[in-house]
């Protein structure tokens, strides 16, 4: 029970950070993106590439920090994976969704999101291989924090909830403190507005999509770090980070931070009374739920 | 020759089932303009309802009515519309993109919960029962033959069926809260509930088509129920042109010819260490041809006739 508490909470701070950049495009765009889970698979291998190429260029830098099994070709590599992931959704928007928009019609974004994960989704695979792959080899024995109740923690999920929980300061920090905060918020209450005031809808558009990149990027090495990555990391990421954008409030940034807890929570403690097999199940029950008791989430308004 | 005339009977018979599915698909999305994120769902409902109502009792599994084949045909469809009422209820009110999610969900969850169900038939899925009147036919090609007239006659019947709906003031209904919502809204009509009928009708229509291939195939597995179905239907829907039942129809003979024809010409002419990665390089051509068509052709190749109004039409 205890176990699946705290596994809830390090699966939740990875959820958030998916969910924070979808709950801003659909806001934004109007349009519910199903290619965005594979930005973390995209972040996921980028970063894998680039670990492989500065661990070869600079054998130094391929020491593990102990005690995780992160190495400092890894951290270094997440940076650049969040840059180019975030310029990668920049570039579908511009190739896919920007058109697809011109021509008018929200369903056909929907439609269009399908398709470019449907594409995303099997190159990747057509690239890496369908394998799973891992960061590192070495084995890091996890630690057992106490035995009753039993619990085991990998260092590497605490450094992963400790490095997401900052990356959401952070954003905090840029939304309550900088004018780029409020444009964003102002964009996102009433974009009309907005451009009145001054504000270049398009820029903001671009850096919406860089910003839920990055973030999706970290998300999707974290996960690769907790996990294994492989091609389907997005399609078996998609429906509960959509959950925790619902159960957030479509739009809600603070709201898709919690969500994503929430149903990284759910989903595990779910296993408690459920076979582990029905887990992919989870998070459909937890949107059916919230659609039934408060169907526009914790802090999401009724919109049009 | 007789092979292949029984392969084309095949391939019209699979084509045919999967054009009632895109029939109602476009009853939703291009009449009405719902999107159905999880097709494979009521598809699948279709498919294990009827073979659960219609086969005699199994061993630890659901079901064992053994009911006659059509009612249990009947009851698979209503199980599709059962589906889509809980679906629909919860989500119609809503912003449309709840709905695109709420289907993707269901799809993902059914497949999850015929795989891990063991009265479902768990990951090995349902032998079904014995195709119906097989003794009168014997097994061969003329039972595969009648069997495609059988099918034959229900999507003539679902067309001409759609076809009346969509001339019919409901119909007129559809494409007003389609096109503006608020005006149809002003002038007495509920939105919400219609969108709800129509969701429904095209679910049963779906639970059709997926009640027929399961009797096609006499077997129902997970692997039927996957989410690159309701991707095929999709790409069918919208290469033939969303909102034209007879585009419909044409856009699923014709992908499903390029689906099979790849799938053939990759296993035969590619490298054996390609084959591997057969379905991913397949998966990526649907992909491009959904985007494609997007953005070069939305209106498809066969576009919806669009009536401005009946009495310029009529008056010239």
């Amino acid at each position: 029970m205890i176990q699946n508490l705290v596994d809830g909470f390090l699966v939740g701070s990875i959820l958030s950070l998916g969910a924070i950049g979808l709950t801003m495009a659909m806001h934004m765009l109007r349009f519910a993106n199903f290619s965005h889970a594979e930005l973390l698979s995209i972040g996921a291998y980028v970063a894998l590439v680039f670990d492989g190429l500065f661990s070869a260029i600079y054998p130094a830098l391929a020491g593990a920090i102990a005690p995780l099994s992160l190495t400092w070709a890894l951290s270094l590599s997440i940076l650049i994976s969040m840059a180019i992931t975030g310029i990668s959704a920049i570039l579908i928007d511009r190739l896919v969704f920007k058109r697809v928009r011109a021509k008018g019609g929200e369903l056909s974004m929907v439609f269009a999101s399908f398709g470019v994960a449907m594409i995303l989704r099997n190159i990747l695979g057509l690239i890496f291989g369908l394998d799973p792959k891992l960061y590192s080899q070495d084995i890091v024995f996890a630690i057992v924090v106490s035995r009753d109740p039993f619990l085991l923690v990998k260092p590497d999920q605490v450094f992963t909830l400790i490095a997401a929980l900052l990356i959401m300061f952070i954003l905090h920090l840029v939304l309550s403190r900088t004018t780029f905060g409020y444009s964003l918020r102002a964009v996102a209450e009433n974009p009309t507005l907005a451009q009145v005031s001054g504000i270049n809808l398009s820029r903001m558009i671009v850096l919406i999509w860089l910003i839920g990149g990055g973030l999706a990027a970290a998300a999707g090495v974290f996960y690769g770090l907790t996990n294994q990555i492989n091609p389907v990391l997005g399609r078996d990421l998609v429906l509960p980070i959509f959950a925790a954008t619902i159960v957030g409030g479509i739009g809600s940034i603070y709201g898709a931070v919690l969500g994503g807890f929430l149903v990284g929570l759910a989903s595990n403690l779910a296993l408690v009374i459920l076979p582990s097999g029905y887990s992919p199940a989870v998070p459909f029950l937890i949107i059916l739920a919230v659609l039934l008791i408060r169907p526009h989430g914790l802090f999401g308004e009724e919109r049009a | 020759m007789i092979g292949v005339i029984s392969y084309l009977v095949f391939f019209a018979t699979v084509a045919s089932i999967l054009s009632i599915a895109v029939l109602g698909l476009n009853l939703q999305w291009g009449n009405t303009g719902l999107f159905n994120g999880g097709v494979v769902a009521f598809f699948g409902a279709g498919a294990y309802g009827t073979l659960l109502l219609g086969s005699a009792s199994q061993d630890g599994l659901l079901g064992g009515f053994g009911l006659p084949y059509l009612l249990a045909l009947f009851g698979g469809m209503m199980i599709a519309g059962i589906v889509a009422w809980i679906v629909g209820l919860l989500t119609l009110r809503l912003r449309h993109d709840y709905l695109a999610i709420a289907t993707f969900g269901v799809a993902v969850a059914f497949e999850n919960l015929v795989r891990n169900a063991d009265l479902l038939g768990g990951a090995q899925g349902i032998r079904g029962f014995e195709r119906p009147l097989r003794d009168t036919f014997g097994n061969g090609f003329t039972y595969n033959l009648l069997f495609f007239v059988f099918v034959l006659i229900l999507l003539v019947l679902t067309y001409v069926f759609l076809e009346r709906l969509i001339a019919s003031p409901f119909g007129r209904l559809l494409r007003a809260i389609r096109e503006d919502e608020t005006a149809a809204q002003s002038l007495g009509k509920s939105p919400s509930r219609v969108r709800l009928t129509a969701f429904i009708a095209g679910s049963v229509i779906m639970g059709l088509a997926g009640g027929l291939y399961a009797t096609f195939y006499a077997f129902i597995s997970p692997q039927d129920v996957l989410p690159i179905l309701t991707f095929q239907i999709w790409a069918m829907l919208i290469v033939g042109g969303a909102g034209n039942n007879k585009g419909a129809v044409m856009g699923t003979f014709l992908i499903w010819a390029a689906w099979t024809a790849s799938g053939w010409a990759l296993s035969r002419f590619a490298p054996l260490e390609v084959q591997l990665y057969t379905g991913s390089i397949q998966f990526v051509l649907i992909g491009f041809v959904i985007v494609g068509m997007l953005l070069w052709r939305p209106q498809g190749l066969f576009p919806e006739k669009l009536v401005v109004s009946q009495s310029a039409k009529t008056g010239g």
